[in-house]
């Protein structure tokens, strides 16, 4: 059947009816990346993620310095959590090397880490906050971060770039007071977090975009190869610092947190409350961290590691974060290879995405605990 | 032959007489400071005898009896093993291991470049989130794939069987292996860039050969 249009007057032919449109990499909401979003009205129809935009190489500049030179530029992409970046990297020059860490040094170095783990959690949790325009959110874990930083800069001299683990312990004991301070503000900070409660994980708002959007089953995020909060929220308990210990974690009392949830809300409250039990590690490493005692072990000028190869991981604020390090008889590791949470956690973007309202993108987005910069490397 | 340098910058060839203007130590000052440091100077890391953990080597021995001669057992470690195969081989030894080990997502592919022996070696390291004795362990399996002097990534001989359809957690992974390398996946669906950008004209930027400017 055919109708007569007016003149001027056409049908719409489906090809008009998708739009496509490029989500940054200027865009706020998308971060240092671009998302190729295809829409339907409001509806997304598929999803490109475009990453890129920040690599720095990380990896090929490893390749000519030394293994102690490449200390500093590694924590590069993930400054805000930048102990957690250096462990696994310090672990696997250790094996390489051959070198045993002294005890205090491995207390020293899981605080620094779940201090780090905090400061990168409540970035994130501000970023979040801001994207759901609750601008409260913001102020509050920035204002909270800062409890952190002072202490990071108390036990290493910079507030943010601290390059504190390095391979044979950390670079410098921990300051006179110390652990009174510590646990002073992680105090303090339990009772604030207990706070963020009611006027953020409560408020229907959030409870409105986030609930029941972008759910991951369990077997897709087990496909897909997932990792850290996202994994988890899923309701697989998979946690490293539980599985596969490393330094003092096997001694230290903590829970794994799980959701079987799935959606975008569970995604957001694992890493809330993974920071309580990030203070529970840091006052039981207090509590447990020999009192004196060395905390770096001298190399070798100019080390050299032996023909072979270590694979090293370790929890990162956003999942799992391995080191491939390839080292052949020279000073320079020969092939160093990040695997990082975030890179990994971006291939589930066009699952959960797909089918999702337009406006619900940044509350998916940021749910998955993406750091652009670091997936790029 | 002295290292050191005179007051002008210039390299003395004739002489290892030390001046006081010396800027570096010599060989044996500096081995002498370092002795009295107390600082080790020997060359190589201390190679630790590592004992053979029987379970990773159960796993290991599963895959080497239904293989035999087509894979290798470069390693059994803690929580640690290592299999390299032929590329041809690599996605039956896949399927192996996925359907009956239990491993079941790719942590990362990463490519590792030997122009001497003019081979690519395509590194996955796999672990497993549905079995709970594997949940410590992390299986790599490696191959090696043709290394072209002048790569056509995508058009010349390095390329290689994708494991995509076995372990669906390297696309992104495997692109960013072509785009690094230009170690083609064949059955990948979506063999495009991804970190590089658009108009990127050089040669795959981690192989050995493309120099980093100024270094």
């Amino acid at each position: 059947m055919t109708t007569q249009l007016p003149p001027g007057i056409q049908l719409e032919k489906i090809d008009d009816r998708i739009m496509t449109l490029n989500v940054g990499p200027q865009h706020p909401g998308s971060g240092h990346m671009r998302l190729i979003i295809k829409v339907d009205g409001d509806y997304i129809v598929s999803c490109d993620p475009d990453p890129g935009y920040v690599h720095r190489g990380e990896e090929k500049m490893a390749e000519y310095r030394n293994y102690i030179q490449n200390v500093p530029h590694l924590e590069r992409p993930v400054i805000h959590d930048s102990s957690n970046i250096l462990y696994p990297y310090c672990l696997a020059v250790e094996e390489l090397l051959g070198i045993e860490v002294p005890e205090r040094a491995k207390y020293v170095r899981v605080i620094a880490a779940e201090l780090n783990r905090c400061i990168y959690t409540l970035y994130w949790l501000a970023i979040y906050g801001i994207f759901l325009g609750h601008s409260t959110m913001f102020m509050w874990p920035a204002g909270d971060r800062e409890l952190f930083i002072d202490l990071l800069e108390a036990m290493s001299g910079a507030r943010v770039t601290h390059a504190y683990l390095v391979p044979g312990g950390v670079r410098n004991d921990l300051p006179a007071n110390f652990e009174e301070r510590c646990l002073r503000q992680v105090d303090y900070f339990e009772k604030r977090l207990k706070e963020y409660q009611a006027v953020f994980y409560k408020n229907p708002i959030l409870i409105s975009r986030t609930e029941g959007t972008g759910i991951l089953s369990r077997t897709d995020a087990i496909r897909l190869g997932t990792t850290g909060s996202v994994l988890r929220a899923s309701g697989v308990n998979f946690d490293i610092r539980k599985k596969e210990p490393y330094d003092v974690y096997e001694n230290l009392d903590f829970e794994t947190v799980v959701m079987k949830e799935g959606d975008s809300y569970a995604r957001s409250y694992v890493p809330y409350l993974e920071m309580f039990e990030s203070c529970r590690i840091i006052r039981d490493a207090i509590r447990k961290m020999p009192k004196s005692g060395s905390v770096r072990t001298k190399l070798k000028p100019n080390p050299k590691g032996g023909n072979e190869e270590v694979y090293k991981r370790v929890e990162s604020g956003r999942g799992a974060l391995g080191y491939y390090v390839v080292s052949n008889n020279r000073p320079e590791p020969y092939r160093v290879k990040i695997s990082v949470g975030s890179f990994r956690n971006l291939i589930c973007m066009p699952y959960l995405l797909k089918g999702e309202l337009l406006g619900n993108m940044p509350a998916v987005y940021w749910s998955l605990n993406y750091w652009p910069v670091e997936a790029d490397r | 032959m002295s290292s050191e340098n005179d007051k002008d910058g210039q390299p003395s060839e004739t002489t290892a007489e030390s001046s006081e203007n010396a800027k570096s130590l010599s060989k044996e000052d500096a081995k002498k400071f370092y002795e009295e440091k107390g600082i080790d100077l020997s060359p190589d890391a201390p190679v630790k005898p590592r004992p053979i953990p029987p379970f990773e080597k159960s796993i290991s021995d599963k895959v080497a009896s239904k293989f035999g001669s087509k894979v290798t057992v470069d390693y059994v470690r803690e929580s640690r093993i290592r299999i390299s195969t032929k590329k041809e081989d690599i996605l039956d030894v896949a399927h192996f291991i996925r359907d009956e080990l239990g491993y079941d997502h790719a942590e990362s592919v990463s490519g590792v470049d030997y122009p001497d022996s003019k081979e690519i070696e395509v590194v996955y390291h796999l672990g497993s989130y549905t079995d709970e004795k594997l949940a410590s362990q992390v299986l790599t399996l490696a191959t090696r794939v043709p290394r072209e002097e002048i790569p056509n990534p995508g058009k010349d001989s390095s390329r290689m069987t994708s494991l995509r359809e076995v372990f669906y957690s390297v696309e992104f992974h495997e692109r960013e292996c072509f785009e690094m390398f230009g170690v083609y996946f064949e059955g990948h669906p979506d063999n495009r860039r991804l970190l590089l950008p658009e108009d990127w004209a050089d040669i795959p930027p981690f192989r050995k050969d493309f120099k980093i400017k100024g270094r």
